[in-house]
């Protein structure tokens, strides 16, 4: 029973932190078609410049800034330079480049940092007593942190004017173009904002686990099942799945070990598109 | 008398050939004159390049980016080391035996759940099929021997009622020339057969093979398992080559370096996929001796400006000449 409420914490923490990733990933695919391998890699970069910030510092809230925008600048650069040039080409080369673009960041990685694991030091202090359970503080902040970005990014694309214009580029790209919207600038920007994301999840999750230079795959992979179940370039749809994987792979945890804890993960996205391609919690498409 | 019907007018094919018997016999003498360390080179790439050529028939002639070849891969391996580690004495037929099965089950698998989605959702789901292996692979220590995988001996080369003796480097190149050679053949004829041509034609449109009257699934199917098959033939190989199976050539990596043999040589020529994984191994060999692990941050690079550059590849000029 304990364990049953501590998964439950475990996986809600998770899946808000997985729900920060998936939304960059849903965002970046939905409005260019691109499928972002390099996603978890730009992470993996973002905890890496924040735990090094934080070395110097020691200020954790600023290592996220910095982190975010440093990435930010870097996805720019990213889809500047490698994404635009294939925009109008077969959405599968653009898999294609930016695996190319993993495999440099995780060697990048490799070469700046070393192997080693790092930590990031806990931000919030102490723990919290749930009936007789101990569980700590700081994951609780860090969900609730990750409710506030992705919370901040639905009101933006919601009401904010260049979110407005974000939403037209996703729906119709050459009449957005057509009504005046610098659909490239677009891009871009939505790059820039998917990859300060996967900055801010990566130093969110530091604590968690610290920081290797391998972890981008394993979020990548399960940024892409979210995706998927929660429907391709749905936001709300890919967070809902986010928690929902997140939680099913806390529970199964209790049985196996979490290494075959992730099949549980997998099967659902196979039953998923087997069944619902669509996307698990999306309205069924007439 | 009436005249005899004028024969249909066919590409010249001889410069395919003259091309196609001195590349042969440059590899049949390669070993005879490499030193040692580039004769290895030489076996290792036509494995590589057999593996490369078998997510071809997906990539090139089928249009479906498979990103779960090492599961076909690993999975010859281990039938291999299954076999060799099994049966007394060691025999090479039954190692390419259970590697063939082993990779076929599993290809069965994949192509069955796999070919009902289209484009990325297909390359997704290959992904996460050969980590699904990669997972039971790593954590079944009992059966898998887990981290550290299995390692064996090699068999002895049998041709029965023929031949048989101890494998050297040169004789066991020259058995992996024979075994790809025969492969590239044998999948350069299934893509020309009309099985081949409705491949083909699912790359160029889906819903008009569809319109005509053709099983789309079924096709796919077939040709994941094709592919599948020789993906864990080159398994089988490498099993050989280096008396070993781990659980790190069924991991992602090795799926992604076949997609990077198969853009950088050109995709549906089948012998791109060949050129690439040479060019990307011998990348690799110049890079590594002064940049060690990092060498993939040139060849990344290298790779995404040819896939902005040079989208067709090395080879990609010849598709045409190399499909006649």
């Amino acid at each position: 029973m304990d364990q049953i409420i501590i998964q439950t914490l475990h996986g809600l923490v998770n899946g808000m932190v997985l729900a920060m990733v998936a939304s960059g990933l849903t965002l970046i695919f939905g409005i260019m078609d691109v499928v972002n391998f390099a996603h978890g890699d730009l992470l993996m970069l973002g905890a890496f410049v924040g735990a090094s910030v934080l070395g110097v510092t020691g200020n954790y809230w600023l290592a996220l800034l910095v982190a975010a925008v440093v990435i930010a600048v870097l996805g720019i650069l990213l889809q500047v330079t490698t994404l635009r040039p294939l925009i109008g080409r077969d959405p599968l080369t653009t898999i294609l480049a930016t695996f190319g673009v993993s495999l440099v960041i995780q060697k990048y990685a490799l070469w700046q940092w070393g192997p080693s694991v790092r930590r990031i030091s806990e931000p919030v202090p102490g723990e919290f007593t749930l009936f007789h359970l101990q569980y700590p503080w700081y994951r609780v902040a860090t969900a609730i942190m990750a409710g506030l970005i992705i919370g901040g990014l639905w009101l933006f694309l919601k009401y904010g004017k260049y979110g407005i214009w974000i939403r037209a580029t996703t729906q119709d790209r050459v009449m957005a173009q057509a009504m005046g919207i610098p659909v490239p600038l677009v891009h871009t920007a939505v790059f820039a904002i998917g990859s300060a994301m996967a900055a801010a999840s990566g130093v969110l999750f530091g604590p968690f686990a610290g920081v290797t230079q391998t972890m981008g795959f394993d979020f990548t992979l399960r940024a892409f099942i979210v995706v998927v179940v929660g429907g391709m370039g749905n936001l709300g749809g890919s967070i809902l799945a986010s928690i929902f994987v997140s939680l099913l792979e806390a529970y199964a945890a209790i049985v196996v070990s979490p290494a075959q804890a992730v099949i549980v993960s997998f099967v659902v996205l196979v039953l998923t598109m087997l069944f619902r391609p669509t996307g698990l919690f999306v309205p069924t498409p007439k | 008398m009436t005249a005899m019907p004028a024969a249909r007018p066919r590409p010249p094919a001889a410069g395919y050939w003259i091309g196609f018997t001195v590349v042969v016999v440059l590899l049949v003498i390669a070993p005879l004159v490499l030193p040692p360390f580039w004769q290895r080179f030489a076996t290792e790439i036509l494995v590589w390049g057999l593996l490369a050529m078998s997510s071809d028939i997906l990539i090139g002639y089928t249009g479906m980016v498979s990103f779960g070849h090492s599961a076909f891969f690993g999975l010859g391996m281990y039938g291999a080391a299954a076999a060799l580690l099994t049966a007394k004495p060691p025999s090479l037929g039954l190692a390419l035996l259970y590697g063939l099965v082993a990779a076929g089950a599993a290809a069965v698998f994949v192509a069955y759940f796999a070919t009902r989605l289209r484009d990325i959702y297909f390359a997704i789901s290959t992904l996460v099929f050969s980590q699904i292996f990669y997972v039971i692979i790593f954590t079944w220590t009992e059966v898998t021997g887990g981290e550290n995988g299995l390692t064996f001996g090699q068999p002895r080369l049998t041709i029965p009622g023929l031949w048989s003796d101890r494998f050297t480097p040169v004789t066991f190149h020259w058995f992996v020339l024979a075994v790809v050679v025969l492969s590239y053949l044998l999948v350069r004829r299934i893509t020309q057969s009309p099985f081949g041509m409705v491949l083909q034609s699912i790359r160029e449109n889906e819903p008009r093979t569809r319109a005509i009257g053709y099983h789309v699934e079924r096709y796919k199917i077939v040709a994941v398992m094709l592919s599948g098959l020789f993906a864990g033939l080159s398994g089988v190989l490498y099993a050989l080559q280096n008396k070993f199976a781990a659980p790190d050539f069924v991991f992602f990596v090795v799926s992604g370096e076949v997609v990077i043999f198969n853009v950088m040589g050109g995709m549906g020529t089948l012998v791109g996929p060949f050129a690439g994984a040479a060019f990307f191994l011998l990348l690799r060999e110049g890079l590594s001796r002064f940049l060690t692990e990092y060498y993939l941050i040139p060849l990344g690079i290298i790779f995404i400006i040819m896939i902005i550059f040079l989208p067709q590849g090395l080879l990609g000029f010849l598709r045409r000449r190399l499909n006649t």
